[in-house]
């Protein structure tokens, strides 16, 4: 025994085993509780009442429109955001213009703004009381309590995230690829489409899926702007808590068995995509090293 | 293509970079603008070409007024420090990409063709389907000047082009670049701060401080006629001593030197570390040797005047000197300047 102790080298930072096993051991209960416990009660609920049950909730015409409604709004938000995200971090790193510190703090605000103050706000632009209220109705178009209303409530939320993704890399790669590719005489949209977005593309698509995932579930701004009218104006996650509050536990967790499905779906996605650019990564820098 | 700079001037918000710079390029001619940093010599390239507009003056390519011609069309081949290459694009996608954007229509065996030949100029046949990322420095360095190459600039400008590499792979790039100079005959300016590279590439340096040029002529020119202080220090190693003159010749303690056309009062005199020497006996300047510096060629030797003043100067290798030893700096040559 004593040989041995005296051969072990004297642990390093967090080597100690009853340091470890507690530090593994608090985060398998927390993520226990907190993650995996409420997946398997979706999974588990939307099922208690039988196949049948979880059948007929889905193909419900309300849960039906409601998801029909969420995949609207998220095809329509999601290339719109996109399309922004490119625009805003294109502008913001490849070129000097007045504001543009100013830009890059309004991208922020959705993500610090509660998207209940993101629904009221709009209450008080578009509603009938509100800024451009009489005027839109003078001409008939409905924006509140009707699909525009969430489709821009969806997108309030979601405008930073592509942004987001792709100007801290867009920063770092800099302004000299697209300069090269100027002083050859590629026109602006030649640069882009040539040089600039395929070395963002990996970025760019995760930012894209998350700004998905997150149209998808946005509830807080979505349930102020859109009215909760039952096959009109409810998009998923608002016919969740429209169906519990019926009492309808196993309705209400069928339908947020969709939800968990896409969120799963849309991490492993990210993670498919972070092993891509990963892989890429390491593709691309081990031979470097070689051949140096 | 002759390159004509008229009184250029750019600001940065506050910061005048290029104060008035004017500069005549012969065609064909191989110019290097020298400064440390911050002396606008990177400014004044980008504004050669298009890359930055300038605020003032004119920049005329032959008898074309350039200044307001934008980078796309202004016909120039532009070397980064960094390469610059496309990441994701083999190299003779990088090389064959401005001939595919370009507004004069190749065909597809015509950019090939023109591909090989530039591979093999720049001694890389074969490496045509590698990724920027699977070659060295020097090689990356040899696609950014093919890519550069291969819309037939007018004008080639080089950014610190050397820069990024080590030493031995610079040594080879300078000459090879040379070589390639001399093969195509293209005007070509390059910005560097290495005063060596300078002097061992150009046909003529511009040497800049403070956003203005403070002389400018053939490596020989500048190296044996230095107008100024500042380009005397730039251009190497140079001890200072301080001096009186007195009817055309500068007094630094014990030794004197020829100083015609400078005004009697303060002044400074220049030596090279190998304008010195070390003798045993008087006359000179008394010293004491702290170190001794073997390096291949010769030894530095660092030695310490009675009032204090570290010297520095070359000896041949065979001789014999060391640390502690007492004896007197002599001196060959020296250059005047007033305070």
């Amino acid at each position: 025994m004593s040989a041995v102790s005296s051969h072990r080298k004297p642990p390093r930072v967090g080597d100690n085993t009853v340091f470890r096993r507690t530090l593994i051991g608090i985060v398998v209960v927390l993520v226990g509780f907190v993650i995996v416990a409420p997946l398997i009660i979706i999974g588990v609920e939307a099922f208690s009442k039988g196949w049948a049950v979880y059948r007929d909730t889905i193909l419900h015409p309300d849960t039906r429109h409601a998801i029909m409604l969420t995949v609207l709004a998220a095809l329509i938000a999601v290339p719109v955001n996109t399309a922004f995200g490119i625009a805003a971090a294109w502008a913001i790193t490849k070129f000097d213009f007045w504001g543009r510190r100013f830009l890059l703090v309004v991208i922020e605000i959705p993500f610090s703004v509660s998207p209940i103050v993101a629904g009221v706000a709009y209450l008080f632009v578009y509603g009938l009381q509100g800024l451009f209220g009489p005027v839109l109705d003078a001409y008939g178009i409905k924006i509140l309590f009707a699909v525009p209303g969430i489709i821009i409530a969806s997108m309030f939320v979601t405008a930073p995230f592509v942004a987001r993704e792709l100007i801290p890399l867009m920063q770092a790669q800099g302004r000299d690829l697209e300069e090269a590719s100027t002083s050859l005489g590629a026109s602006g949209f030649r640069t882009f489409f040539s040089v600039t977005l395929p070395n963002v593309k990996w970025a760019l698509l995760y930012g894209v899926i998350l700004c998905n995932a997150r149209v998808m579930g946005e509830f807080g701004a979505v349930s102020v702007v859109s009215g909760n009218i039952r096959g009109q104006t409810n998009t998923l996650p608002l016919h969740i808590e429209l169906l519990y509050h019926d009492y309808q536990a196993a309705g209400a967790f069928a339908s947020a068995s969709i939800l968990a499905l896409i969120a799963v779906l849309t991490i492993i996605a990210k993670v498919a995509l972070e092993r891509q650019g990963a892989g890429r990564v390491r593709k691309t820098a081990s031979p470097a090293e070689k051949t140096a | 293509m002759k390159i004509r700079l008229e009184n250029v001037v750019k600001t940065f918000d506050t910061f005048r970079a290029v104060k008035g710079v004017s500069l005549d390029i012969e065609s064909g001619e191989l110019v290097a603008l020298l400064g440390p940093s911050g002396s606008g010599k990177t400014t004044i390239l980008r504004m050669v070409a298009g890359l930055e507009y300038a605020d003032g003056g004119a920049i005329y390519f032959g008898d074309q007024d350039a200044t307001d011609i934008p980078v796309r069309d202004r016909g120039v081949g532009f070397v980064f420090q960094h390469y610059a290459l496309f990441p994701h694009m083999t190299v003779t996608q990088n090389i064959a990409f401005g001939m595919k954007v370009s507004k004069v229509k190749r065909d597809k065996a015509a950019i090939d063709a023109r591909v090989t030949d530039l591979l093999r100029l720049v001694r890389l046949d074969g490496l045509g389907d590698r990724f920027p990322a699977q070659i060295s420095g020097g090689q990356r360095q040899r696609v950014a000047l093919a890519r550069a190459l291969s819309v037939d600039p007018k004008v080639l400008l080089l950014d610190e082009p050397f820069g990024a590499l080590d030493a031995n792979v610079r040594h080879d790039l300078r000459r090879w670049l040379r070589e390639i100079h001399s093969e195509l005959g293209i005007t070509t300016i390059f910005v560097t701060h290495d005063q060596e590279e300078a002097l061992d590439l150009a046909d003529r340096v511009v040497i800049l401080k403070d956003g203005q040029i403070v002389q400018q002529g053939t490596p020989q020119q500048v190296c044996r006629d230095p107008q100024s202080a500042f380009v005397m220090k730039f251009l190497g190693d140079a001890n200072v001593l301080s001096a009186q003159v007195r009817d055309g010749r500068a007094h630094a303690g014990s030794i004197s030197v020829d100083a015609l056309g400078i005004p009697d009062g303060k002044a400074e005199l220049y030596a090279r570390p190998a304008d010195l020497d070390w003798s045993a006996q008087a006359p000179g300047i008394a010293a004491t040797i702290s170190r001794v510096l073997d390096r291949p060629d010769s030894r530095r030797v660092l030695a310490v005047t009675e009032t204090g003043k570290q010297l520095e100067f070359d000896v041949e290798p065979e001789r014999h000197v060391s640390a502690g030893e007492s004896g007197f700096v002599t001196l060959r040559r020296a250059k005047v300047f007033a305070v």
